[in-house]
């Protein structure tokens, strides 16, 4: 549903990204891990339309066929296109409460009774958020902030879900719930391109995976391919 | 040097305080709004309050259109205005140094005023009032004009109707939304652009019915009409905490007690009536800088 040709990213002089495919078809999950500073958030903000300076073609196929250049949109096309992202570091509103910032994630949806079902559904899956509804984000912990922002990233309905580093920060127990989620998500349909420095758990779920290494692609292939492979042991896994 | 007042004497002046505090409210809506969202002073507000006034001025006056039709183009004009000024003076510079989009703000408030004076003529002209709303009444010992109730009613309706839209549509929750994290709200698929428009649109709109209001309280245009109450309201925003709207509101009534009030008890210090903005911008930047109803100064700053 995504062909990255080519992709390179320059912040002024820096040369973040390097000239990377990427395939990502629909119905997958696919991890792109790699050192900090590899490039990960750059390639993934770049899908996202945050990014000015880019290189390189990226093809989107909507579901009902038809494919679209996603060169110069900005982020507002992308997530009507059905492409969105739960950021770096959450990046809740906090002074919104749970609610109000689910509300806001499905800002490009008009009908009111199918974001209501959203919402029903997300908090199906983080029951925690029910109980938090009426809390000023700011004032979730970092847990509950972190499955607010997964949640508020799905309140638009997106074919593709990106996500940047969703267990960054969080106890063992909750980022095994978050990678259960994560499969759950893509178990009801949605594609998932997932960020990850916890190499181990997010290879374990992908089924196609990318390693990022100073802005270059250095492998690719299955998760478990990946998990088997010598040099990511040794680089990612602990030996 | 204080004078004794009866009741009925204080209530006038109060009255006058609150008609005058809520228009200096309304425009220092505009202020604190647009700060809010782009920490950027738009100094040309007080022209497009200028503009309302002028416009109305013109519809009415000039070309005799019945009083509720003119008010509505003199809106809807200096309503244009505003969201020309964003797109062509600040639009661009959006992702520039703050300081840019500051200089703009100063050169376009220039601009606007002597492109004024060119196109209007520097002349003050009178504004012709209504007769139905300057028809005298009392209430007990109270002489009052139907304008006088008017003002503060409309003034407050606008902005508990504002204060509405900020918290109970999509579109004030965007604006909440960019006001704290640009990025993250382009991420939920919010046009900012769109939003920031209509955040000068609503600004512009209110600073176009107080120069109206204001237009029918002291019956006269001219060019430059804007920028003292601008500048009042301006610190009536700071006073009250730039960014919070009923701050806003509460700002502009303090000034307006403060300046009303003063002169009506010590009127030997009528000379000194633009001085009491500045009085009270010191007094709020010595005691709680974020004013009286700001939030903390990181989240803002
Ligand atoms: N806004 C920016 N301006 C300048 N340089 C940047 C910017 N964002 C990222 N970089 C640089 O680009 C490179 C890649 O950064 P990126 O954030 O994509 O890495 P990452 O793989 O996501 O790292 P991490 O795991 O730490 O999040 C780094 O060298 C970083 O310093
Ligand atoms: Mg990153």
């Amino acid at each position: 549903m995504l062909e990255i040709r080519g992709l390179d990213v320059w912040y002024g002089g820096i040369h973040a990204v390097k000239n990377i495919d990427m395939s990502i078809g629909r119905g997958e999950i696919v991890t792109l891990i790699g050192a900090n500073g590899a490039g990960k958030s750059s390639t993934i903000r770049a899908v996202a339309g945050l990014v000015r300076d880019w290189k390189g073609s990226m093809t989107f196929t909507k579901p009902e066929g038809g494919q679209v250049s996603l060169a110069g949109c900005p982020p507002e096309t992308m997530v009507r296109l059905g492409i969105s992202l739960s950021p770096e570091g959450r990046r809740i509103l906090p002074h919104l409460t749970t609610e109000e910032n689910l509300t806001l994630g499905a800002f490009t949806r008009k009908d009111r009774e199918e974001i209501a079902e959203s919402m029903e559904h997300v908090y199906g899956l983080f029951p925690k958020l029910r109980e938090r509804r009426n809390q000023k984000g700011g004032t979730l912990s970092g847990g509950e902030q972190q499955m607010l922002a997964v949640a508020r990233a799905l309140m638009s309905k997106p074919e593709l879900l990106m996500l940047d580093e969703p267990s960054l920060g969080l106890a063992p127990i909750l980022v095994a719930e978050v990678f259960d989620i994560i499969r759950e998500i893509n178990r009801q349909g949605r594609t998932i391109l997932l960020v990850e420095q916890n190499a181990y758990a997010a290879l374990k779920i992908a089924h196609k995976a990318y390693v990022l290494e100073t802005g270059e692609i250095a492998l690719s292939g299955t998760g478990a391919e990946l998990l088997e492979n010598p040099k990511v042991r040794e680089a990612y896994l602990g030996g | 040097m204080g004078i004794k007042m009866s009741f009925d004497m204080f209530m006038q002046h109060f009255i006058n305080a609150v008609g005058l505090g809520s228009l200096y409210g309304l425009i220092a809506i505009g202020y604190t709004m647009v700060y809010g969202i782009l920490r950027l002073i738009n100094f040309a507000h007080g022209d497009i309050f200028m503009l309302g006034a002028y416009f109305v001025f013109f519809a009415t006056v000039s070309y005799k259109l019945p009083w509720a039709f003119g008010v509505l183009a003199a809106i809807a004009g200096a309503t244009l205005c505003g969201l020309l000024v964003d797109r062509i003076a600040y639009r661009p510079l959006r992702n520039a140094p703050r300081i840019s989009a500051l200089i703009s703000a100063i050169g376009v408030s220039f601009f606007i005023e002597n492109l004024s004076v060119v196109v209007f003529s520097g002349m003050p002209r009178p504004v012709v009032q209504p007769p139905l709303l300057m028809k005298a009444f009392s209430i007990g010992g109270v002489r009052l004009v139907p304008l006088a109730l008017l003002v503060p009613a409309i003034s407050f309706a606008l902005a508990a109707g504002l204060l509405w839209l900020i918290y109970r549509t999509r579109s004030g929750l965007a604006m909440r939304s960019i006001s704290h994290d640009i990025e993250t709200t382009r991420l939920m698929g919010v046009s900012v652009d769109r939003i920031i428009a209509l955040t000068f649109a609503l600004g512009s709109a209110l600073a176009a019915v107080a120069g109206i209001m204001w237009a029918l309280r002291y019956p006269r245009v001219e060019p430059f009409m804007g920028i003292i109450p601008g500048f009042k309201a301006f610190i009536a925003a700071v006073f009250g905490g730039i960014g919070s709207i009923p701050g806003a509101m509460l700002g502009g009534l303090s000034l307006g007690f403060v300046e009303i009030m003063s002169i009506a008890f010590f009127p030997k210090l009528s000379g000194y009536r633009d001085a009491f903005a500045f009085i009270l911008l010191i007094l709020i930047l010595l005691v709680k800088p974020t004013g009286l109803m700001g939030e903390k100064l990181e989240d803002k700053i």
